[in-house]
C-alpha cells in the first residue's frame, strides 16, 4: 500500500506505557500519522528497564496495534530514551581559522564542530545527541551559519546530551530482539520539544516538562536553540506511591484514587471530606481524607516544577523563557497542575498541544502521545536530510549524529 | 612597698607603659616552677616565693621571699595539710596583701595538692584582689599515682581558688603525663609538666607586656576565662622559617593540650595571640586566625598581634580556648571516695567528655543520624534512590518537608 521508505515509526518505552507511532512521510515531506500502538508498561521503572522479558512482551503488544492500525509493517523505529542517569551539558568548541584570506570554509565548521564534540565524560557513558547551538567568529555572538565570513577564530557552542551506555544499549538490544532496527536513539525531551514547539516559540525561549510516569523530562529553549535540558527520576508513579505511604492504602488503589480525585491545587471543600474505600463486594474498607490526599498530590508535583525551576534558574534562564511552559506527559492531566506550575515559575503555563502535523487528531490531543509524536518528525526530519534537501532541514538546528554502531 | 592603685586596668599602668606585674610562686611546687622561669625573658616582673617550708623557701631563687610561719610549724612547713597553711595564710593575712601591693597583676603559680600551694593560693588571691591586683593563677594538678587525698585536695581548692581569682588557668599533670615517653625521667617529667605551664604564663606575659598592634585587653583575657576556667585550654606554640605561619597553625590543631584541636572545636570563647619579629605579614596573621577560626565555628574569637624585635625570626602564638561550664563546678562525693578525677575537672576526662558533647553540640565533624522511624519508599525500595542534592526524592515529599497530615 505505502511504499516503505516513507514510513517512520517512533517508539518510546515509558514507565507506564509503551506506545509506538507510525506516520507517513508525503513526497513534500509533510507527515501523516496512521497509526497508533500502546500497552501498558510493566517492566520500567523510573524510565529504566527493570525487566526485559516482560518489556519485550509489552512492545510486541504495542507494535502489533500500530501495525494493524496503519497497516504497514514497521521495520525500523526511532527510539526514545529517558531516565536519571542522562544528563545535559553545553561545550564550546574553538577552531583557528588558518587559510591566507581568513574566509571561513565548511571544512572549517566541520573542524569546529567536531572540536566541540571531543569531551571528556565519565567512562561509562556515552553521547546520546548533541545539538548544535551558535557560532561565534572572532567572538561574535549568534552567528547561525559562518561560512563564507571573514575571522580568525571560530568558536561554536554544543549541546551535549549523554548518559550510561549500558543503560541505553540495554533498551536498544531489546527492540532489536524484536527484529526491529533502530533508526536512531533520541533523548525524549528533544523529541518532544519537536512536537511542541513552534519555531517562533523556540526564537522567543520555552521550557517544555514532559511529566511522565517514572522520569521528568525538560528541555529549555531561547534563541531557537536548546539552551539547557534534564531529566529528573520522579513522575507520575512517585505521586501514586506517595499517595499509598500517606493514606495507607494498596499501590492500586492509591493509583485509582489519583486518577479519580487527584488535584494539583488542594480545594478548601475537601479539606474535612471522606471518602469510603470498597472493596468488590462493596464493604467499606476504610475511609481516607480527601484533603491530605490532595495535600500529598500537590506538594510532590510542587516540589517537581521547583526542583525544575531552581535548576533554570542555576542556569540563568529563567528570565529568557518568554513564551512560558508547556507541560506534557501523562501526569499534566492532573487537574490544576496549570496554575501550581504557574504559580512557581511565575510565567505563563499551557498544556502542549502537537503541532504542525496532520493525522489522527485522537493521537494528536492527548499530552501522553507527545514524544511519540516527536519521535516521529525527528525521523521525518533526519530523512528529509539524508534525501539532501538542505533547505527543508533549517526546521531542526542539530547536527545528530548516529549513537550506536549498527549491526 | 610601692604606692596602692586604685585601678588597677591595664588603660592606666605605670610609666613604662606596662602593667606593673608580680609572679609570685606559691610552695615548693611553685618555687620549682619560677625556677624554670627565665627571669630575661620576664623583664619588668616582680618575683617573689612564698612557703612555709624554711629549708626549701632558703634553696629558692627568688629574689623576694616570704616565709609564712608560726610557732607550730617548727620551720617544717604545712605538712601537706591545706587547712593548717589555710589558717597559716588568714592569720598572715596582712603580709600577702602587703606583697601584693602596687602589682596591677599578680601571677600565681602553683601545684595545687599539697598543703601550700592548696591552702595558701586562694587566700593569696584574695589578698591580693583586695590590694587592688588583678589576680592569674597558672597551676598544675596533681598526678593521679599521688592519691586520692591530694587529689581531692587539689580539686578543692581549685574551686576556692577560682572563686577569688579572676582567671585561672589550670594544667592537669595527669594529662602531659599520657603524652611524655614511658621511659623519661622523674627530674624531666616534673620539667615537661612545668614547661607547659610556663609556657602559658609566658603566652599570658607577652600578651600583656609586649606592644600590640591589634591590642588585646587584660579585660579582654579576663573576661574570657572568667567564670569559663573549668573548662579552659591554652597552648603555647612557636615556629620559623618561612613556612611559620602553616606550621604554627598545624601545631595548633595537633596539640596535645587542645586534645588536638577538639577544645577549640568546642571553645564558646578562644583569644589568640600573635607575637612575631618585625617581619610578621598579615598573611602570617590571616592563615593563623583561618585555620583557628575554621576550627572553632561556634566561639567567639579574641585576637592580638604584637611585634617584638627580639624574636627575629620566630612566630609565638598563644591559644587559650574557654569554655562556658555548663554543669556546676563540684567535686562529686563518688570521685572523692574512689580518687577517681573529678567530674568538674576538664584534666583527666577530657577526651572522653569532648566526644560525649560533639554529638549533642552541633560541632564542626558532626555525624549524621539515622532517621530513628524507617521511611519506606513504597515502590521504589528495590530500585535506585533518586538523588537530587542529597535528598532521596523517593521518599515522599511530605514526609522529607515534615508535613504533619492530621
Amino acid at each position: 500500500m505505502f511504499d516503505d521508505s516513507n514510513i517512520i515509526a517512533g517508539l518510546e518505552i515509558g514507565t507506564s506505557k509503551i506506545c509506538v507511532v507510525v506516520g507517513e512521510q508525503n513526497a513534500e515531506g509533510a507527515l501523516n500519522i496512521i497509526g497508533l500502538g500502546q500497552s501498558r508498561s510493566n517492566g520500567v521503572r523510573k524510565g529504566e528497564i527493570i525487566n526485559p522479558e516482560q518489556v519485550e512482551e509489552d512492545l510486541r503488544h504495542a507494535l502489533f496495534e500500530a501495525e494493524q492500525m496503519a497497516d504497514v509493517e514497521i521495520r525500523s523505529v526511532y527510539l526514545g530514551v529517558s531516565g536519571g542517569h542522562i544528563r545535559g551539558f553545553n561545550n564550546r568548541g574553538v577552531h583557528p581559522v588558518v587559510s591566507a584570506d581568513r574566509e571561513i570554509s565548511p571544512d572549517d565548521v566541520e573542524d569546529v564542530v567536531k572540536n566541540a564534540k571531543a569531551i571528556n565524560l565519565p567512562a561509562e557513558n556515552t553521547i546520546i545527541n548533541h545539538v548544535r547551538q551558535h557560532f561565534f567568529v572572532d567572538g561574535q555572538d549568534g552567528v547561525t551559519n559562518p561560512v563564507g565570513m571573514l575571522g580568525a577564530r571560530l568558536e561554536v557552542d554544543m549541546h551535549v546530551i549523554h548518559g550510561n551506555a549500558n543503560r541505553l544499549q540495554n533498551a536498544v538490544r531489546l527492540v532489536r530482539a524484536t527484529s526491529l532496527e533502530v533508526e536512531d536513539v533520541v533523548f525524549n525531551g528533544i523529541a518532544m520539544s519537536l512536537a511542541l514547539l513552534t519555531s517562533e516559540q523556540k526564537e522567543l525561549g520555552a521550557l517544555v516538562i514532559d511529566i511522565g510516569g517514572g522520569t521528568t523530562e525538560y528541555v529549555a529553549y531561547s534563541d531557537g536553540i536548546i539552551r539547557h535540558s534534564g531529566v529528573l527520576a520522579v513522575g507520575g508513579d512517585h505521586v501514586s506511591s506517595d499517595l499509598a505511604i500517606g493514606l495507607k492504602v494498596s499501590l492500586t488503589r492509591a493509583h485509582k484514587l489519583k486518577l479519580e480525585h487527584g488535584t494539583a491545587l488542594p480545594t478548601e471543600a475537601a479539606k474535612d471530606q471522606t471518602l469510603s474505600l470498597t472493596n468488590e463486594l462493596g464493604l467499606e474498607l476504610k475511609r481516607v481524607n480527601v484533603g491530605h490526599l490532595q495535600r500529598i498530590m500537590a506538594l510532590r508535583l510542587e516540589e517537581i516544577f521547583q526542583l525544575i525551576a531552581q535548576d533554570l534558574e542555576a542556569a540563568g534562564l529563567t528570565d529568557y523563557l518568554r513564551a512560558g511552559v508547556f507541560l506534557c506527559g501523562g501526569t499534566s492531566r492532573v487537574p490544576g497542575i496549570v496554575p501550581l506550575a504557574e504559580n512557581v515559575f511565575q510565567m505563563n503555563v499551557t498544556p502542549g498541544h502537537t503541532t504542525a502535523i496532520s493525522g489522527l487528531t485522537a493521537a494528536l490531543d492527548q499530552p501522553e502521545f507527545a514524544t511519540g509524536i516527536g519521535l516521529l518528525k525527528y525521523g521525518s526530519l533526519r530523512q528529509r536530510k539524508h534525501l539532501a534537501r538542505p533547505s527543508l532541514v533549517s526546521g531542526i538546528k542539530g547536527v545528530f549524529g548516529k549513537l550506536l554502531p549498527r549491526s | 612597698m610601692q604606692t596602692e592603685h586604685q585601678n588597677p586596668l591595664f588603660e592606666t599602668p605605670e610609666a613604662a607603659g606596662q602593667p606593673s606585674v608580680r609572679i609570685l610562686a606559691i610552695g615548693n611546687a611553685g618555687d620549682a616552677l619560677l625556677g624554670a622561669l627565665n627571669p630575661a625573658e620576664f623583664a619588668g616582673a616582680e618575683f617573689a616565693a612564698i612557703n612555709t617550708d624554711a629549708a626549701a623557701l632558703a634553696a629558692s631563687v627568688a629574689p623576694v621571699k616570704i616565709h609564712l610561719e608560726n610557732k607550730l610549724f617548727r620551720g617544717l612547713g604545712s605538712g601537706g595539710d591545706p587547712d593548717r597553711a589555710k589558717a597559716l595564710a588568714e592569720e598572715q593575712f596582712s603580709t600577702l596583701k602587703s606583697a601584693c601591693a602596687g602589682a596591677n597583676v599578680v601571677f600565681i603559680l602553683a601545684g595545687l595538692g599539697g598543703g601550700a600551694g592548696s591552702g595558701i593560693c586562694p587566700i593569696l588571691a584574695k589578698a591580693a584582689h583586695e590590694a587592688g591586683a588583678l589576680v592569674l593563677a597558672f597551676v598544675t594538678l596533681p598526678f593521679e599515682c599521688e592519691g586520692n587525698r591530694r587529689e581531692a585536695q587539689a580539686q578543692a581548692a581549685l574551686e576556692q581558688l577560682k572563686a577569688a581569682a579572676d582567671g585561672v588557668i589550670c594544667l592537669p599533670s595527669q594529662k602531659i603525663f599520657k603524652l611524655i615517653d614511658e621511659n623519661s625521667t622523674l627530674v624531666e617529667t616534673f620539667r615537661v609538666t612545668g614547661g607547659f605551664l610556663l609556657e602559658g604564663v609566658r603566652g599570658v606575659w607577652s600578651l600583656l607586656t609586649r606592644p600590640g598592634l591589634i591590642q588585646v585587653h587584660f579585660g579582654d583575657l579576663c573576661g574570657l576565662i572568667r567564670d569559663r576556667h573549668a573548662e579552659n585550654a591554652f597552648a603555647f606554640v612557636e615556629a620559623s622559617g618561612p613556612g611559620r605561619a602553616r606550621e604554627v597553625a598545624e601545631k595548633i590543631l595537633n596539640h596535645p593540650l587542645l586534645d588536638e584541636g577538639r577544645a577549640l572545636a568546642e571553645s564558646d570563647a578562644v583569644l589568640v595571640s600573635l607575637t612575631a619579629g618585625k617581619d610578621l605579614t598579615m598573611a602570617e596573621i590571616s592563615r593563623v586566625m583561618e585555620q583557628v577560626k575554621h576550627q572553632c565555628v561556634h566561639a567567639q574569637v579574641i585576637m592580638g598581634a604584637a611585634v617584638d624585635a627580639g624574636l627575629k625570626e620566630k612566630l609565638c602564638v598563644t591559644v587559650i580556648a574557654a569554655r562556658a561550664n555548663a554543669r556546676p563546678a563540684h567535686v562529686s562525693p563518688r570521685a572523692e571516695s574512689h580518687g577517681l578525677a573529678p567530674a568538674a575537672a576538664p584534666p583527666h576526662r577530657e577526651p572522653a567528655l569532648s566526644r560525649q558533647r560533639k554529638r549533642g553540640a552541633g560541632t564542626k565533624p558532626v555525624q549524621g543520624q539515622l532517621p530513628l522511624t524507617i521511611i519506606s519508599k513504597g515502590r521504589f525500595d528495590k530500585s535506585e534512590p533518586t538523588l537530587h542534592r542529597g535528598e532521596d526524592l523517593d521518599i515522599p515529599t511530605f514526609i522529607r518537608r515534615g508535613i504533619a497530615l492530621n
